[in-house]
């Protein structure tokens, strides 16, 4: 029997030739990445090392990164006093890969890992975030953990008792249409999926479809694998993911693709057909209750968020700067741009878009999660709608549980800032 | 608030205080608007802070350590936030749920908050249950649903008392 993707990592990270689904390993950790929250993991490593006569040491410190921005700069004392203990504790222990708050480096963990070249094919990749999934778009085994999860990692080095997940095959074919992105594929999928439909299992996308998609959207897949419960999203790394690390992240030493075998056991198999898919939209308050965007009466909406780790990279700047180039957002309508990183921000302002999106009234703010889950920035008020490409809708995620969140792709958060209602971008949002 | 925690592996009893639907994520479990609290002593007033009457019960010292949460199926799905579990097990709380969401289920298991994963639980506010080996007793109805043991790999760990001290002995082992 041959292997999956996340098998063949799984081997390879312990240092065998194979591994079953459902088995325990206790793989070696490639990357161990945390944000803010390594103030908790700090206080659990050190947990850790009590009473053992031991000095806490991370296991490698050229491993470990850590990336400031679910609320920066600071909106509070409290984060920023755990800010300086994280800071503090950077110095100490030598970490290189840190990102803290700078216009020259900074941004969200899950576009500053990749364009910094630190995900590698084949790796095992683990951060004390839900979306660290993403990252397997560049052909790594990448997944969430908590923050004790983590301070184990930091001393060990190692994950441990981790169970060999199994895997779902996502087979798609077939052109996307016209304003019509990976963000609704990716919607799609987990609307047929459900939020739990691929609980403890590893999504692997194959097809045409993928084979040509760019490693910017493909991070999109990955990203909300999490929303259908998945353990990672993982897009086998191909010739694409060699041009993105090489042309992208600078990445210069050798990389070793890995590919499932043609006989890999797959728990279930999902074919799609892009070609007859519509924008999507998932409603409140669930990420699995998703529709076509024809299908929705006419929705009026207060906040529009274009942004976030799952949509805030250079190409849906550049659609949603084409969408809204020389015309305005609706009256009643705030408009919130967040690039993903800092890289982008400076891309799209030599590319004009953060032009475009400011004279069509858009508020163009720092790169960060904050708003995605209403910690810092971007607030509602009671009764507001908002519509954003980000990634959850839950009740209160924005921050105000008497709020209502929609999702979607930028394209049709920017047509839908022009005329104030969910717009369908192949009619009334495209000039 | 409590902080006294139940050993995972002891038979416990105690009375439903809150049932609550599918989906649950860890928005409502423990709003993102508190994530700078980060240290489990300090967690606990946030528990459900948007479900306002129920966290008013905790904080008061209303709801008593052992008392159970019933939920459907995907709790805790959403955000890898650890003071999901950290927020619960701080009031001694257990939560029996037709199934949990990957993540929260790891850190309930690495902070010792007791679990319970049982597909069919059906229980109304008020209810007595009652966690056995491999099932769980609705006292108050009679009825008993079967419990889909935690793997053995998570198992360990709830052994050990939770993760710190399951990697403590690792770290002490290596450097032996």
């Amino acid at each position: 029997m041959g292997m999956t993707v996340a098998q063949k990592i799984l081997a390879r990270a312990t240092g065998r030739t194979s591994v079953q689904v459902g088995e325990v390993v206790e793989p070696a950790v490639d990357l161990a990445m945390s944000h803010e929250n390594a103030a908790l993991v700090i206080n659990q490593f050190c947990e850790i090392y009590q009473g053992t006569g031991l000095e806490p040491g991370i296991w490698d410190p050229t491993r470990v990164a850590i990336i400031f921005d679910h609320r920066v700069p600071a909106e509070s004392s409290k984060t920023a006093t755990n800010q300086k203990k994280v800071r503090d504790f950077v110095a100490q222990h030598g970490i290189a890969k840190f990102h803290d708050i700078r216009g020259d480096q900074g941004g969200i963990c899950h576009q500053v890992l990749p364009e910094s070249g630190y995900v590698r094919p084949g790796a095992v990749v683990v951060g004390t975030d839900s979306h660290t999934t993403t990252h397997g778009a560049l052909g790594a085994l990448a997944f969430g953990i908590g923050a004790t999860e983590m301070a184990s990692v930091w001393a060990l080095g190692t994950v441990l008792n981790l169970e060999v997940p199994g895997t779902i095959k996502v087979e798609v074919h077939g052109r996307l249409g016209p304003h019509v992105a990976p963000k609704d594929l990716i919607l799609y999928l987990i609307g047929k999926l459900t939020a739990e439909g691929a609980n403890f299992k590893v999504i692997e996308f194959h097809g045409e479809t993928i084979e040509g998609m760019s490693t910017s959207g493909r991070l999109v897949l990955c990203n909300m694998s999490v929303e259908a419960g998945a353990t990672s999203g993982i897009v086998p790394a191909d010739d694409e993911t060699v041009r993105y690390l090489r042309a992208e992240a600078g990445v210069s030493d050798p990389l070793h693709l890995i590919r499932p075998d043609p006989d890999a056991p797959y728990d279930q198999v999902i074919e799609i057909d892009a070609s007859t898919l519509s924008p999507q939209v998932a409603i409140p308050h669930a990420v699995d209750k998703v529709v076509p965007v024809e299908s929705l009466g006419s929705v009026r909406m207060h906040q529009v968020v274009i942004g976030s780790c799952t949509n805030g990279r250079l190409d849906d700047l550049a659609a949603a700067a084409a969408i809204l180039k020389g015309r305005k957002i609706a009256k009643g309508v705030r408009l919130l741009v967040f690039p993903a990183s800092w890289k982008v921000y400076m891309q799209s302002i030599r590319a004009g878009y953060l032009a475009d999106l400011i004279e069509a009234g858009a508020v163009i703010m720092n790169p960060g999660c904050g708003c995605c889950l209403g910690v810092h920035q971007g607030a509602l008020a009671d009764g507001d709608v908002a519509l954003s490409t980000t990634n959850r809708n839950f009740p209160g995620r924005m921050g105000n549980p008497k709020s209502e969140v929609y999702l979607c792709s930028p394209e049709v958060a920017a047509a839908s800032a022009a005329t104030g209602v969910i717009t369908d971008p192949r009619k009334g949002g495209a000039r | 608030m409590s902080s006294n925690p139940i050993p995972p592996s002891d038979p416990v009893r105690g009375q439903v205080v809150l049932c609550i639907g599918d989906g649950v994520s860890t928005d409502t479990i423990y709003p993102g608007r508190f994530m700078a609290t980060v240290l489990p002593s300090e967690t606990p007033q946030f528990a459900f802070a948007d479900h306002r009457e129920f966290n008013a019960k905790l904080n008061q010292g209303k709801i008593a350590a052992g008392s159970f949460i019933v939920a459907g199926a995907n709790f805790g799905c959403g955000s890898s936030r650890e003071q999901a579990a950290s927020t619960l097990k701080g009031h001694g709380l257990v939560v029996v749920a037709r199934g949990f969401a990957r993540i929260f289920l790891q850190n309930a298991v690495n902070l010792g908050l007791q679990t319970v994963t049982c597909p069919e639980i059906n229980a109304s506010e008020g209810d007595m249950l009652e966690v056995r080996e491999d099932h769980v007793l609705n006292v108050t109805t009679g009825a008993r649903f079967a419990v889909q043991p935690l793997p053995e790999a998570r198992r360990a760990i709830v052994a050990a008392g939770g993760l710190i001290s399951y990697s403590r002995g690792r770290l002490i082992q290596k450097n032996a």
